[in-house]
């Protein structure tokens, strides 16, 4: 069964360039704006949307993403609300990936079962959440892979040739290359580095493999763009949010529009990535 | 709920996957993952290595203080007119409190597994305190993170940490407690995942934390299960320890569990009443879920957000609690029962005047459910409260309590 990220990896194969993989945080800073947001990111160049649960403690995130979380869940977001955007999104576009990402909790209080029949009529893809890791499978990776929704686990620079067949085994989509052993928004590590876990781990699997975790720029994009199969960039577009944002929550610019701009940007450096590395 | 089916021994978990019933497990990312199964890999070498074993027997004799004493509470067992009252007294252990008998097991997983670095949260301090200690003494720089409200609260357990040569970093994310304090030490230790030890101070977090954590614990109920056969020449009717993350309790507990005359007593703290969100009664008024790597019970909303919880005591201000006492809840061999902030308080004033003993205010919880029960019970009947931590770093917050400036 292939899947809106399947068939929109094989195209973006095809045309021979990686995809830009763009986080926001769901309801951040409410419902609407966010809902603005989500819906400008195809229309500047994002080729798949990943979209936060924002969850009271994210252990993985760092400062930008924390407080893009607790941002929307001021603002009354809920998972059934980004289950709810996301259902408007795929109202009006029927083609971009959505992959949700966050913490599990909030998704064992919703119920698993419930929560993946929801996912799905949401229009759902994929599903990256960081506290699951190959042991816990049975917790929801198997029963999203029954549902057809696609469980994408993170592979980090501590997953190492023994392991890496494990991470690997239930893994759909794409795998998520974590560029750093940190925490979301720290500092890009080495380019060098990271290319060859790339090619590390594409020896190990067929599936596309998308960078992230510290790729803030166009440039840096285009740079990991040249291996990987796709460029994930969070914290710049949560920082992009916040930027808008006046000390009491009240947008001094339109948030979409401001990550319009960089996103744009940052598609222009994924499309130039193998022209340049082909040069 | 997930009443469980009642097993031959409560003592046999966790099973291989690291679950305690459906409680337990390891729900960390990725970049944790091969750590904490290296980690699992040395701790099942160590805790069979006559080598080991020999060097924390030698440290917690000659270093600690152990055996802890079994303490008959003469004035307080007066004043109460019921059951006879013991002590263990884990407040007379070097740095004041049960935390040291955790923190020499670590310390010495840690040099064996060639770790450069020392990462620790602490609540009350009392963790910190033992973890700079323990990292003083084998030469490892160390890392405290402290909300910043128990930095406030805590100040004397802070300047000891310092003095002792370790960096107390405040965190004022959330309610500046020690949930999180845990959110950033594992921050901390997925960016430095390579030289770094976390040196968790309660019996949770991932698999096999609760488990080492509950086993060097378990010295404290080994020993007071043998010296009140010695003192008394028979087992205690009731024992009674308080619970936040619950590594004072657990190990008390944990060597009774199948002594199924013992009952066994976890107080929580009720904070300002059940009623509202001002407690930190998890397994009374929270329900199953996952954070900090394990399942357990959590106050948390119907949106399955973590919710802060209030007590005064800052050990016991902890959203969640150990796996062990969640299945143990669930099986129904311990009964949990909330104490308020007001209860612990008095217990607290008690004990000073009629024992001389100041207790932590975490302790103070369980003398209070003493103090309920015991007037009740037979003089012939026996008590054990767990003393876990002596209450010198609590006067300042007692004080306040009180309207009194010192």
């Amino acid at each position: 069964m292939t899947t809106r990220i399947d068939r929109r990896m094989a195209k973006l194969k095809s045309e021979g360039r990686p995809a830009l993989v763009t986080y926001i945080m769901g309801g951040d800073p409410d419902y609407e704006t966010s809902l603005s947001i989500m819906k400008a990111l195809p229309v500047s160049g994002s080729d798949i949307i990943e979209l936060g649960m924002p969850f009271s403690d994210p252990m993985a995130d760092g400062p930008a993403i924390q407080a893009a979380g607790l941002r929307a869940l001021k603002g009354g977001q809920t998972l059934a609300r980004t289950l709810k955007m996301a259902s408007e999104f795929r109202a009006g576009d029927d083609e971009t990936p959505i992959v949700l990402m966050g913490y599990y909790n909030p998704i064992y209080i919703y119920g698993v079962d419930r929560f993946l029949a929801d996912a799905k009529a949401s229009g759902i893809d994929g599903l990256i959440v960081v506290d699951l890791p190959p042991e816990m499978d049975e917790e929801l990776c198997i029963p999203a892979l029954k549902a057809g929704v696609n469980f994408i686990r993170l592979a980090t620079p501590t997953t190492d040739d023994k392991r890496l067949p494990k991470v690997l085994e239930n893994t759909s989509g794409f795998v998520y290359y974590v560029s750093m052993t940190g925490i979301t928004g720290s500092a890009l590590a080495d380019t060098a580095k990271v290319s060859a876990a790339v090619t590390r781990i594409k020896g190990h699997t067929a599936l596309p493999v998308c960078v992230g975790f510290g790729v803030k720029t166009a440039e840096q994009a285009r740079v990991i763009g040249a291996s990987a199969d796709g460029v994930v960039v969070g914290t710049a577009i949560v920082n992009a949010v916040a930027n808008v944002l006046g000390p009491k929550g009240e947008k001094t610019a339109d948030p979409a529009e401001a990550v319009a701009t960089l996103v744009s940007g940052l598609a222009q450096g994924v499309r130039s990535a193998r022209l340049a590395a082909a040069e | 709920m997930n009443k469980p089916a009642m097993p031959n021994s409560f003592r046999t978990g966790p099973d291989e996957q690291g679950m305690f019933g459906i409680f337990g497990g390891r729900f960390v990312a990725e970049t944790l993952m091969p750590l904490i199964l290296d980690l699992e890999e040395q701790w099942n070498k160590a805790k069979n290595d006559p080598e080991f074993k020999a060097e924390l027997q030698n440290l917690s004799t000659h270093y600690a203080g152990r055996p802890s004493k079994l303490y008959f509470a003469e004035g307080l067992t007066k004043h109460l007119g019921g059951a006879k009252v013991y002590f263990k007294r884990e407040d007379l252990n070097h740095t004041g409190s049960h935390k040291i008998n955790n923190c020499l097991g670590q310390i010495l997983l840690a040099k064996r597994m060639g770790k450069k670095r020392i990462i620790a949260e602490t609540g009350a301090g009392q963790h910190g305190v033992a973890s700079a200690t323990v990292a003083a003494r084998f030469g490892y720089p160390c890392v405290v993170y402290m909300g910043a409200t128990d930095v406030a609260r805590q100040s004397p357990n802070v300047f000891r940490m310092k003095l002792l040569g370790a960096e107390v970093r405040p965190v004022t994310a959330g309610h500046g407690t020690l949930k999180d304090a845990m959110n950033e030490a594992l921050r901390d230790w997925v960016t430095n995942v390579e030289d770094t030890y976390y040196l968790i101070g309660t019996a949770a977090g991932p698999h096999p934390y609760p488990e080492l954590v509950r086993d060097f614990q378990s010295v404290i109920g080994s020993e007071a299960r043998a010296q009140m056969l010695e003192q008394e020449g028979r087992l205690p009717d009731v024992i009674i320890a308080a619970v936040g993350g619950g590594s004072n309790a657990i190990g008390l507990f944990h060597p009774f569990l199948d002594d199924k005359d013992v009952r066994i007593i976890g107080i929580e703290a009720g904070g300002r009443g059940l009623d509202g969100v001002e407690h930190c009664a998890s397994m009374n008024a929270g329900k199953p879920g996952v954070l900090h790597g394990n399942r357990t019970y959590l106050l948390q909303n119907a949106d399955g957000q973590i919710l802060d919880g209030h007590s005064i005591s800052a050990g016991l201000d902890y959203p969640g609690v150990g796996p062990e006492h969640s299945w143990l809840r669930d099986s129904g061999r311990v009964q949990y029962e909330p104490i308020l902030d007001d209860e612990a308080l008095e217990a607290f004033q008690l004990t000073t005047r009629v024992e001389g003993i100041i207790p932590a205010l975490e302790s103070a919880h369980a003398i209070a459910h003493a103090m309920k029960i015991v007037p009740k019970m037979d003089k012939d009947q026996l008590v054990i409260v767990n003393l876990s931590g002596r209450g010198d770093k609590d006067v300042h917050t007692v004080a306040k309590m009180l309207g009194m400036e010192i």
